[in-house]
């Protein structure tokens, strides 16, 4: 087959933890293959070397959070032609979307010696809350064999295999026994997308929701459900608040209890 | 199936030692002995090798939306009911590897298939697990596309059924035909009888293969007694306390528009879990992947289910965006058209979509509750 032409990577970071960028040089086996595949032009935590955009493919990391977050994100969007959010924060606003629901100011007060020099939103937000956005990968942090599987299915033209269903079909597929129906653990399992690979199930652990609200999420028939397994409404709403708290249907279920 | 006419299928007396040497006989014939054992808070179906892998005095109790193993109290093997998920792991795996390819310089060409695993013996198969079996060897074999690997895994297999003794709350196999006595397509059959002296086995043959298996483990026959008191002992476990209206559920596709199905709507997740941990659902999707240079592709088959957004999707978008419609496809499926496309119900009352259900929905309830508003309608 003829040589095809590289495409240029850049990697960006915005609010964020940095784990899912790591996720990427964490693809030990594989990371040479791909830079076979794709030319890294951007990538600050693998590399100094930087090359101008525009650029074939970005993956953004991170939420929107400052007022120079909302404007650098629109200069990666103009640069991108395709442009991958990956995880919690960049897809749901991530963990630091908890501020949505306080006062941020109050935080301030309470955490810098030196309010003023801080300039921030009120809000953490996603990235396609600011710009359109080709794809989203979830996860906190995401699966690496699913971002692998999407900048794969991006060099080969086809349609990632990243399934929107309930993490309870991986749960099965996987052999994993249901912790909420033969233990009475409370899992956030059939309201979540799949794709972790069943990490906390398959360690005796609820689901913690970690790639945010499956594709038709019943999140009240669940929350029901927990209460009838002892959790207060306390315990359900910081169940759904969360890595995924800013997400739509987490959000909003979450606003209910207390 | 009953030995040839005119004698007497092979009927023995096997004690425990008895059932780990016919297991090691089994094994030494070259099958994978696959049987129940402890695991994670349930009895789940994976390799064992000798009697002590099976759950000893492990009992269950199940209903909706929960499952604890409970202590007998006694040496018993088979004391529980059914287990976490059924054989269709085993005879039909979630993930199945269809083909693989490699690009040419003027194509591609397909690689061998690898050589199958070894055949698998199934220990301990319930009757309405003997009746999944029958009802997916139907759905992968006898019409126009027989499914080369179910068939291929069913045809080398060797299948213990054990006898269940008591009923699960979550069992309704009586009233849908299915149970409690193990029905055909078996090789061996064990009816535990647990008594004050320990713990014996009412072992048949029903096949040669199993016969010759049976004289392996060196048994003492078993006398008429022995087998009706085995006999006894299974007709306890038609004690059942859920049962399907069947002839209201023949007709479910009859009422697409019954108010019913947006109240188990409102409780329903759409997570799938009934369809994964049902014996004969048998829907799967496809998928191609292909290594970063797309010199190498393979296509999966991964089990799906109609509860996913996906699985209606056709050109432009899916069909079956409701909660209430993705509810009644599955049901009216599993109980109604199934009789058009098979000639029987696609449900054998083991009861795991109502265990296994997080919120416990119940099918027998749902069909209940449109059979009585529909009572006395034409």
């Amino acid at each position: 087959m003829a040589e095809r032409k590289r495409p240029k990577l850049a990697v960006w970071k915005f609010s964020s933890c940095d784990g899912c960028q790591l996720s990427l040089l964490d693809c030990e086996d594989e990371l040479l293959a791909l830079t076979e595949e794709v030319r890294i032009s951007y990538f600050l935590e693998a590399t100094r070397k930087i090359e101008k955009g525009p650029y074939d493919v970005s993956l953004v990391e991170g939420s929107i959070t400052t007022p120079h977050d909302v404007k650098a994100i629109r200069e990666v969007r103009r640069q991108s032609k395709a442009l991958i959010t990956i995880g919690a924060c960049a897809t749901a606003g991530g963990i630091q979307a908890l501020r949505n629901f306080k006062s941020v100011k109050e935080f301030i007060r309470c955490v810098y010696a030196h309010p003023e020099y801080i300039d921030t939103l009120t809000t953490s937000t996603a990235i396609s809350d600011h710009v359109s956005v080709d794809f989203e990968l979830r996860g906190c942090p995401i699966s690496k064999h699913q971002l692998l599987e999407v900048l794969n299915a991006y060099l080969n033209g086809r349609k990632p295999n990243v399934p929107r269903h309930s993490e309870c079909i991986e749960c099965k597929a996987n052999g994993i026994v249901c912790r909420m129906v033969a233990a009475g653990t409370p899992c956030l399992g059939p309201v979540t997308q799949a794709g972790c690979g069943s990490l906390c199930t398959g360690k005796d652990r609820g689901c913690f929701g970690c790639f945010g609200p499956m594709e038709t999420p019943n999140t009240a028939a669940l929350a029901a459900h927990l209460k009838e397994l002892g959790c207060s409404g306390r315990d359900v709403q910081r169940l759904f608040r969360s890595y995924n708290a800013n997400a739509e249907a987490f959000r909003k279920e979450s606003e209910t209890h207390g | 199936m009953p030995a040839a006419e005119g004698t007497a299928p092979l009927a023995v007396i096997l004690d425990q030692a008895g059932l780990d040497g016919l297991l090691t006989a089994i094994r030494a014939k070259g099958w994978r002995t696959i049987g129940p054992r402890v695991a994670d808070d349930a009895v789940i179906y994976d390799e064992i090798e000798t009697v002590a892998d099976l759950p000893m005095g492990v009992g269950d109790e199940q209903k909706g939306g929960y499952y604890r193993l409970k202590a007998r109290g006694d040496q018993a093997l088979f004391g529980y009911t059914s287990g976490a998920q059924g054989w269709k792991r085993v005879l039909y795996p979630p993930r199945q590897k269809l083909f693989s390819a490699k690009r040419t310089a003027s194509g591609f060409t397909i690689d061998p298939m690898a050589q199958p695993d070894a055949p698998l013996a199934l220990i301990g198969v319930r009757a309405c697990e003997m009746a999944a079996i029958n009802v997916q060897a139907k759905v992968f074999g006898d019409k126009d596309f027989a499914d080369p690997g179910y068939q291929g895994r069913l045809k080398g297999a060797l299948i213990v059924a054990v006898e269940c003794t008591r009923a699960g709350d979550t069992c309704f196999c009586d009233s849908m035909g299915t149970g409690p006595e193990v029905g055909t397509g078996y090789d061996i059959k064990l009816v535990e009888m647990v008594g004050k002296a320990g713990v014996t086995y009412v072992a048949t043959a029903a096949t040669d293969k199993g016969a010759k298996l049976l004289k392996a483990a060196k048994g003492k026959p078993a006398a008429e007694a022995d087998l009706a008191a085995a006999a006894k002992a299974v007709k306890a476990a038609a004690k059942q306390s859920r049962k399907m209206e069947t002839a209201t559920s023949a007709k479910l596709k009859d009422v697409p528009e019954h108010a019913r199905w947006d109240q188990v709507a409102a409780r329903c997740m759409t997570c799938g879990n009934c369809t994964m941990v049902c014996p004969t659902c048998f829907c799967t999707t496809v998928e191609d992947v292909t290594d970063l240079k797309g010199d190498h592709a393979e296509r999966w088959r991964k089990w799906d289910s109609c509860f996913t957004v996906d699985f209606s999707y056709i050109h432009g978008g899916a069909i079956r965006t409701e909660v209430r419609s993705r509810y009644r496809q599955w049901i009216t499926h599993k109980l109604s058209t199934w009789h058009d496309q098979f000639g029987q119900a696609g449900c054998v009352g083991c009861g795991r979509c109502i265990t296994w259900c997080p919120v416990g929905i119940d099918i027998t309830e749902e069909v209940a509750a449109i059979h009585d508003s529909t009572k006395g309608r034409k």
